[in-house]
């Protein structure tokens, strides 16, 4: 099925900067979208995917292997010619099992020729590119903790079965979830480079606009992508140039000292906060095409991603965006 | 508010299968409630419209997705793959029977079929108790859903082949399109994939009848089928829009409506009018269960949003989790065919290391064992019973309402859950169901409002029954009951102190019957003996608060440890 153009996602503003700024500079560590059901997560995300500029893999490598990971692991992913592929978006489903996480025996293989073989799983396919977990709060707690320790190494390594494997899996996680339905663990959280609220919208000019897209799209799904792909082109080429952009642009002593003040005052855990904040500010900046990053960047990123890492104080009904405008009001007026 | 004379409940189901047929591809599919011959007649009717494939309750994934087929595999000597249900049922639909237990996992393979386009589901829902419901994550991708429950009808349901296509039919104008809108407003429906499915509906309505349009007819059927069954408030009694001379509320049902003058001047209809009508629609259209709901204010939002959350505690049931290498033993069982599925693979090599034909049995070693691992945590649901009468309230409910959050602060912290149960006046209400979401729990706090009598032992009824269907999910239960002890409102609901407290003390000793942990917490400003002969009826702890605040109160309540075992 054609995807929904990004550039035809209606609203949704800050969901859509917050995935283009993980596209930018994947080092930030995801995105975490909370939402209602049905706004549209799950289709700016996998949009977000078939936008982006290809990459050079390895050829016929089930991991997608750059030429760095195969002088790295030389063993998994071979010498491979590399040729031009898409970016890999892997949408994990709630039940998906341990197996077809991180990859097994292969059986097929083992029951033809009597051969130990490794069946790579859904985060070798994500190497390179996106993992989106829908209702990831509902997630089994092991394969959470599965996940986040791929996350963090950039690696997947399987010592099981008779199989000893390691091989590269550095991709960008995408979580959406309701908290209605229940809670994201904090260590998960903390996890996520940035975090958006995704409402509903009730404009009923916006939501008429939605729905007559979405015909559109259902009625002559072909003409609607053509029709789009110019809008897509111009955020593909932002995306490759704020990617080009991103090692030239090193954040200011002033910015850094911004972002430490800013963390200080609102109370965001450790130091992980401090880096989301400096990296997403520098990718946002990067993304706009600046000269350098400046404060005005610090502060429109601030809450996506600083609002997921307060404390929480249960007797405090505000609200952790309030929370950081309030801060950065004080700080920078 | 629903016409005397309600139209059979099948009627709409047909025309909601008939949409379907028209278009699986579109509207994905239906839920169809209760347990009915009229069901059963109409899945019967849609099976000689499409193929249905029967999904079973406990498919696995290999079943589900295609994989390699064992036992096939086995005696072949040889790999054979199988193909999944989801793949046989293309251009079908896939029928699931009690939909209302369908596993989280499974729920969330589906919902990924559905968004990949080319299945279709027909969602069985059997549920029974409040709290059941089958996947949210199903039900809101699925366009119609119909409560057969009441249908006193089963004979002569058929499906009509689908006459045109939803391509024929002109996409809705920008007035048919506000009037969903605005009716997806009034019953406060949120869901943008429900407009849409809305719309669709329409045209598909309207292609049934070989229009070329859809009308004003269409887009009430559309409103009736899609977006009433999603609704979450009743509509606004008219003072939302100002009504010129459109049809009160009592106006003609849309059944009534269906003359054919319509239709030639559906164009020129007045907007505010049609907005009207659709509103007036959906209020004859929304399910009788739920009007009640929505009458007494409560947004059946946990109906609607819980449904996953329902399946979580379910899989804290004793749901496998799927094997693990490991030896069977310390209480763990074996898991034969995981541990067979293991040594299959090496069969064709140790054969060849022991020199084994092919007619020998299976070589098993010790890693190829596996061992069955369930939901293990038998987690703990702390339910809370806060008096909020009169005589406990004012000052007090407040930090009764701080310690609940800085409970719940916790169970977010150990993953374990919190329910909360209400009494004041002549009633007790669970105010939240077992969760662990502080969100919810917030908000539902934030609202809860206190004065009245003190119906203690409707309280701690309604505490018990909570308690009980806890254990009956195999986790514990533990209640702390707020409250001064100062009954007066009997267990009938009617006021008298004698006859409160006796019902009151009978009510704590069949809690205490059950084995069920409880402290009790004098939260009056002067504690009396009350509430400690509360506490020895229940055979649980007593403390008394006099002058505590939230944190203070939890602290006590950690302290005295009704909460500490489990963790």
């Amino acid at each position: 099925m054609a995807r929904f153009p990004f550039s035809a996602i209606v609203g949704q503003d800050e969901m859509k900067q917050a995935l283009l700024i993980a596209a930018v500079d994947p080092a930030i560590g995801g995105v975490m979208v909370f939402g209602d059901r049905g706004t549209g997560k799950s289709t700016a995300a996998r949009a977000l995917a078939s936008l982006l500029p290809p990459i050079m893999a390895a050829d016929g490598c089930p991991y997608g292997a750059s030429k760095e990971d195969q002088a790295r692991y030389p063993e998994v992913c071979g010498r491979g010619k590399l040729v031009k592929r898409p970016v890999p978006f892997v949408d994990m489903p709630l039940g998906a099992t341990e197996d077809r996480v991180i990859g097994s025996l292969d059986l097929e293989r083992a029951l033809r020729s009597g051969e130990k073989a490794f069946e790579p799983g859904l985060l070798a396919k994500a190497h390179r590119g996106f993992l989106y977990i829908d209702e990831i709060n509902l997630l089994e707690d092991h394969l959470v903790d599965l996940l986040l320790d791929v996350a963090a190494s950039g690696e997947n390594v399987v010592e099981r079965e008779g199989l000893s494997v390691r091989h590269p899996a550095k991709f960008v996680l995408i979580g959406s979830g309701n908290p209605e339905e229940g809670e994201l663990r904090p260590q998960l959280l903390d996890r996520f480079g940035l975090s958006v609220e995704v409402r509903t919208p009730k404009d009923i000019e916006t939501r008429i606009a939605i729905m007559k897209l979405v015909a559109e799209n259902e009625a002559d799904p072909e003409g609607f992508a053509a029709r789009w792909a110019g809008a897509d082109e111009t955020i593909l080429g932002r995306v490759a140039k704020g990617k080009a952009r991103l090692p030239k642009l090193t954040p200011g002593e002033d910015v850094l000292r911004d972002a430490a003040e800013l963390c200080l005052a609102v109370g965001a855990d450790g130091l992980r906060g401090e880096l989301t904040l400096m990296r997403a500010a520098r990718a946002l900046a990067a993304l706009e095409g600046a000269k350098k990053v400046g404060r005005k960047h610090l502060v429109a990123i601030a809450p996506l991603a600083l609002r997921h890492r307060l404390r929480r104080d249960v007797l405090d009904e505000t609200g952790s965006t309030v929370r950081i405008t309030r801060a950065i009001a004080e700080l920078f007026g | 508010m629903t016409s005397p004379d309600p139209a059979d409940p099948l009627e709409d189901a047909v025309l909601a299968a008939q949409l379907f047929v028209l278009a699986p591809a579109t509207f994905k599919g239906l839920t169809l409630r209760g347990h009915s011959p009229a069901r059963e007649a109409l899945v019967a009717a849609l099976a000689e419209a499409m193929p249905l494939r029967r999904l079973p309750g406990h498919v696995d994934d290999e079943r589900l997705l295609g994989g390699i087929d064992l036992a096939a595999s086995l005696s072949a000597g040889q790999p054979v793959r199988q193909t999944g249900l989801i793949e046989e049922a293309r251009g079908g639909a896939l029928v699931a029977g009690m939909a209302e237990r369908m596993d989280a996992g499974i729920a969330g393979r589906l919902a990924q079929a559905l968004d990949e386009g080319g299945t279709a589901l027909v969602l069985l829902d059997d549920a029974a108790e409040d709290g059941e419901a089958p996947p949210a994550s199903l039900t809101e991708r699925l366009a119609f859903a119909c409560d057969l429950t009441r249908s006193r009808r089963w004979q002569g349901v058929t499906l009509a082949p689908p006459a045109g296509a939803l391509a024929t039919v002109a996409p809705l104008g920008d007035d048919a399109l506000r009037a969903l809108a605005a009716a997806a407003e009034a019953l406060e429906v949120d869901a943008l994939r429900a407009l849409i499915l809305a719309g669709e509906a329409a045209r598909g309505l309207a292609a049934l009848e070989g229009r070329a349009a859809a009308g004003k007819d269409d887009l009430a059927g559309a409103v009736r089928l899609v977006l009433a069954p999603r609704a979450t408030r009743l509509p606004p009694q008219e003072a939302a829009a100002p009504p010129p001379d459109g049809p009160p509320p009592d106006g003609p049902p849309p059944e009534g409506s269906s003359d054919d003058q319509s239709d030639s001047d559906q164009q020129q209809q007045p907007e505010p009018d049609l907005s009207e009508i659709l509103v007036a629609a959906a209020k004859a259209a929304i399910p009788a269960g739920l009007l009640e709901q929505l009458a007494a204010g409560k947004a059946p939002r946990r109906a609607q949003g819980n449904g996953t959350g329902q399946k979580r505690k379910a899989a804290t049931r004793g749901k496998p989790l799927g094997a693990r290498p490991g030896m069977p033993r310390g209480g763990h069982k074996l898991a034969l065919i995981d541990s067979l599925r293991a040594a299959v693979p090496w069969q064709a090599v140790r054969r060849r290391e022991q020199g084994g034909d092919a007619g020998s049995p299976i070589i098993m070693r010790k890693e190829d064992l596996r061992i069955r691992r369930f939901e293990a945590r038998s987690q703990r649901v702390t339910i809370f019973a806060v008096d909020a009468s009169g005589s406990a309230a004012a000052a007090r409910l407040a930090e009764a309402k701080g310690a609940v959050e800085l409970m719940l602060g916790q169970a977010y912290v150990t993953r374990s859950q919190v329910a909360l149960v209400a009494f004041r006046g002549t009633s007790a209400e669970l105010l939240l169901p077992p969760t662990r979401s502080l969100t919810r729990a917030r908000r539902t706090l934030a609202e809860l409002p206190g004065g009245g009598g003190t119906p203690l032992a409707l309280g701690l009824g309604a505490a018990r029954e909570v308690a009980e269907a806890v254990i009956a999910k195999g986790l514990s239960a533990a209640l702390v009951i707020l409250t001064d002890g100062r009954a007066n409102i009997a267990a009938d609901g009617w006021p008298g102190r004698p006859q409160a407290a006796r019902d009151a003390e009978a009510a704590a000793k069949a809690i205490a019957a059950r084995q069920i942990d409880a402290l009790v917490v004098d939260i009056s400003a002067r504690p009396g003996p009350e509430g400690a002969a509360l506490a020895q009826a229940l055979g649980g702890r007593f403390l008394a608060l006099p002058r505590a605040d939230a944190r203070m109160l939890k602290q006590a309540i950690d302290a005295v440890q009704p909460l500490g075992k489990a963790a």
